[in-house]
């Protein structure tokens, strides 16, 4: 497929192409010293995503607080606010777009510097590939340690080292062999799926777009072509069937639809599922996916055309990341933050588990909180019960610890006051993972990666959900339905209470 | 044979769908703020199909400065008429009977008392709590750091450097009384993928964006279709007829048109891949300042 500048197709075909094309969400991580900035405006401008006018002002700020002398500051481009300029350097994450003939490109750009681990969380964990910078003048450094755990503590699945800046060694391929074995020892233990390395000059251009003729001992692909290539289907999990419920649609008494996203595995009209907690069986009835019911046109005399409605759509199968509405069988009463999954095939049901923590808030944690858990749809209050270690994440060295602060990382155990529905973040992204919430504050005070269910008789303060034996305090049974829906409010706001009629 | 790939399109489509579903579900009074313009469009539709065969759980609301053309006006009450919307429709009727307007006081004042405390008046009198808006990381630097779910002060200030981690797909949605979350479902969007959408849904947009003969005055570089009899009386006798477009919508002589021959999506799409400046030069209130959207969004304003 030809470039359209080329006029080589027609605006028809282009777009026709173009639609068919696939996403991959990409993140950046090193300091502005690897050239990152460099190598993400290469990418952008060899695209030819550049406009003029941000060429135009680009020149205009190289030559006035650019670090590239004479020539175009690429760094500058990327540098969107204020305050970041006047610091040198990128204080969060910023997501850049671009496209080549054959997919989509979502580009995270998060800084490289020890304080901003925060922030390199937030752009990776969305991330199907994670490109990790190194100067090839300095070889692996504690940086590139650091980067590479989160990204092997996100999961995400391809890692590229990009060994930048070969123009200064002459392109020698023994400083590459050494990085990328160098590189090898240390990644091993940490099972990232699929590593690769690839020598560039950012700043020239080399493997960038095109194979350079100045490498002629490397074998591979330019890093574009790479990125243009790499499958993509295979890191959605398509096994486990689990679609946490987001909201309730009813429009009129005869549609009742749990609306959510596929959260993994594959779903097909007919098929029976289960809801949890309840572990109510019912059979899919219709698979509704999103479907405009009205066509409506606006006439070139101001008249309306097409008037009639669409009737209700519905597919035969949906897939992860789909967004679509189940309608069941049987009237069962589900709401939102309830799970619909297949009977032989469930995930971990309980209030305890085993997890890595990141923590992401200035204010240090406080073991005294409730916090909110958002896990899934679901909503809950939780306590963090043990901390077994911190890891550092330069060293990956574990120590004991009581409480973490801002880009502290460490394997936990938490109790959730109603029971969730999840899996190992390792087999399961979705239902694994989970931030928690300052009750206080409100802030995001940590993101959290779940390993496993643990037993109630290991925690150290485990409580139990309050219990209203209705009998026994002498409820009336005329009571019980208000009761209920009071007990149900609360549960909607993350705090459990069980009853016994 | 069932495949399991979704294209880029249908990818952001399913994220956009659930970003707004999970607005309707956590927030009690949510809002759409509806600009008129074409990405509000593709949001519009985006929330119809969100719920179809139910109906969106919160009304559309337009911020009019007063200064919009008229046909967007009259695309505004088309659409939300004819597309069961319940529409809302805010001014700040004491800056409009003192006179402000774009002429007498300058961009800077007109978009501030007419556009973003009009916006933030109207927030405040029906209390809402979440307002999706249609902008893109794309679109203009600042935004590109912006998360989906921006955290709003009791002032409905942001803070750029104070934001909320965002991971995953599970947004932070609790905030105190008098305090709100701005929503972006488009903000992965590019501009093509909004246009590529617009072809493929057939979704309805304002005629402005087509070009066409109109009058136009040219002022400081920009070309000006004035829209009504506002326009100043030394600018009257330079109207001229040209064939011209618009790449973005908003007040009448705050949006330079282009010189264009694109009268169909197809062909704005292939002007648009081999243009040279991108959407937002011909905005006026960009030029203001330095890094003035920042500045603006600091303020309030989207």
């Amino acid at each position: 497929m030809k470039d359209l500048k080329d006029n080589k197709v027609s605006i028809t075909e282009f777009l026709d192409n173009d639609e068919k094309k696939d996403l991959l969400r990409l993140l950046t991580a090193g300091s502005v010293d690897d050239g990152k900035s460099t190598l993400i405006g290469r990418l952008l401008f060899d695209s030819k995503k550049l406009y003029e006018d941000q060429l135009t002002a680009l020149e205009r700020d190289s030559k006035r607080v650019g670090n590239a002398g004479e020539n175009i500051d690429y760094a500058l481009l990327l540098d969107g606010l204020k305050a970041e300029r006047e610091e040198g350097i990128t204080i969060d994450v910023a997501y850049r777009y671009f496209s080549t003939n054959k997919r989509k490109f979502i580009i995270a750009d998060t800084p490289g510097h020890e304080q901003y681990t925060r922030n390199m969380i937030t752009g990776g964990s969305t991330a199907n590939l994670a490109i990790i910078l190194v100067d090839a003048r300095n070889g692996i450094i504690t940086q590139t340690r650091r980067h590479t755990f989160l990204v092997s503590l996100l999961g995400i699945k391809h890692v590229v080292l990009a060994v930048n800046k070969m123009d200064l060694c002459g392109f020698d391929k023994a400083v590459f062999d050494k990085i990328v074995s160098e590189y090898m020892d240390f990644v091993r233990p940490l099972g990232i799926e699929d590593i690769t390395c690839f020598p560039l000059s950012a700043l020239d251009g080399d493997n960038v777009v095109d194979k350079s003729e100045r490498t002629p001992w490397y074998e591979g692909p330019a890093l574009l072509d790479f990125l243009e290539t790499i499958p993509l289907h295979a890191d959605h999990n398509m096994e486990d069937f689990r679609f946490p419920v987001q909201f309730v649609s009813r429009p009129h008494l005869n549609f009742r639809g749990f609306c959510g996203k596929v959260a993994s595995g594959i779903i097909r009209k007919g098929d029976e599922v289960v809801a949890l907690p309840s572990m109510k069986h019912s059979r899919v009835k219709a698979i509704v996916p999103p479907y405009a019911p009205n066509q409506k046109q606006l006439g070139a005399d101001g008249s309306t055309l097409n008037t009639a409605e669409l009737p209700m759509q519905t597919v035969d199968y949906a897939f992860p990341p789909e967004s679509v509405i189940l309608q069941l069988e049987d009237e069962i009463d589900i709401s939102r933050g309830e799970m619909l999954v297949k009977a032989d095939n469930l995930p971990f049901v309980g209030r305890n588990f085993e997890a890595m923590l990141v923590w992401m808030d200035e204010e240090p944690m406080d073991r005294s909180k409730a916090f909110y858990i958002k896990q899934t749809t679901n909503t809950s209050r939780c306590h963090v019960d043990q901390i077994h270690y911190r890891i550092d994440v330069n060293t990956l060295e574990q120590s004991e610890c009581e409480a973490f602060r801002l880009n502290e990382i460490g394997r936990v155990v938490i109790q959730a006051s109603k029971e969730l529905f999840f899996d190992s973040y390792k087999l399961n992204k979705q239902t694994g993972s989970f931030i928690l919430i300052d009750p206080i504050t409100n802030n995001t005070s940590a993101v959290g990666m779940i390993i496993s269910a643990v037993d109630e008789k290991e925690l150290h303060n485990a409580e139990a959900i309050p219990t209203l034996d209705l009998p026994k305090l002498g409820i009336a049974p005329e009571h019980y339905e208000a009761i209920e829906r009071a007990v149900d409010e609360l549960d909607r706001q993350g705090i459990a209470v069980r009853i016994v009629k | 044979m069932e495949q399991y790939n979704l294209s880029h399109l249908k990818e952001l489509e399913a994220e956009s769908i659930y970003i707004i579903r999970e607005v309707a579900a956590e927030f009690e009074n949510p809002v759409m703020l509806y600009s008129i313009g074409k990405d509000s469009s593709v949001m519009a539709r985006l929330a119809e199909k969100a719920f179809a065969p139910g109906r969106p759980p919160f009304p559309l609301m337009h911020i009019d400065s007063k200064w919009k053309f008229k046909e967007m006006l009259q695309f505004r009450d088309w659409y939300a008429r004819e597309h069961g919307w319940k529409l809302i429709v805010e001014s700040n009727m004491e800056a409009f009977k003192a006179g402000v307007g774009p002429f007498t006081h300058g961009s800077k004042v007109h978009t501030d008392l007419m556009k973003t405390q009009a916006l933030l008046h109207g927030l405040k009198k029906y209390g809402f709590d979440a307002a999706f808006g249609g902008a893109r990381r794309d679109e203009e630097k600042s935004r590109a750091k912006e998360r989906i779910f921006s955290f709003r002060d009791q002032f409905q200030q942001w803070d750029p450097k104070n934001q909320r981690p965002e991971l995953w797909d599970i947004y932070n949605t609790r905030i105190h009384k008098g305090e709100s979350i701005r929503v972006f479902p488009l903000s992965n969007w590019t501009e093509l993928d909004i246009w590529q959408y617009i072809r493929l849904e057939n979704i309805p947009i304002v005629p402005l964006y087509f070009a066409k003969e109109r009058p136009v005055v040219e002022m400081d570089g920009q070309l000006i279709m004035p829209d009504d009899e506002r326009l100043p009386e030394k600018y009257k006798d330079m109207i001229e007829m040209r064939k011209i477009r618009f790449r973005t919508l908003g007040c009448w002589p705050l949006t330079g048109a282009i010189e264009s021959e694109a009268d169909t999506i197809e062909k704005i799409v292939e002007e648009m891949m081999t243009t040279t400046k991108s959407e937002r030069t011909t905005r006026v209130i960009d030029f203001d300042q330095d890094a003035s959207m920042e500045q603006k969004k600091r303020e309030g304003y989207f």
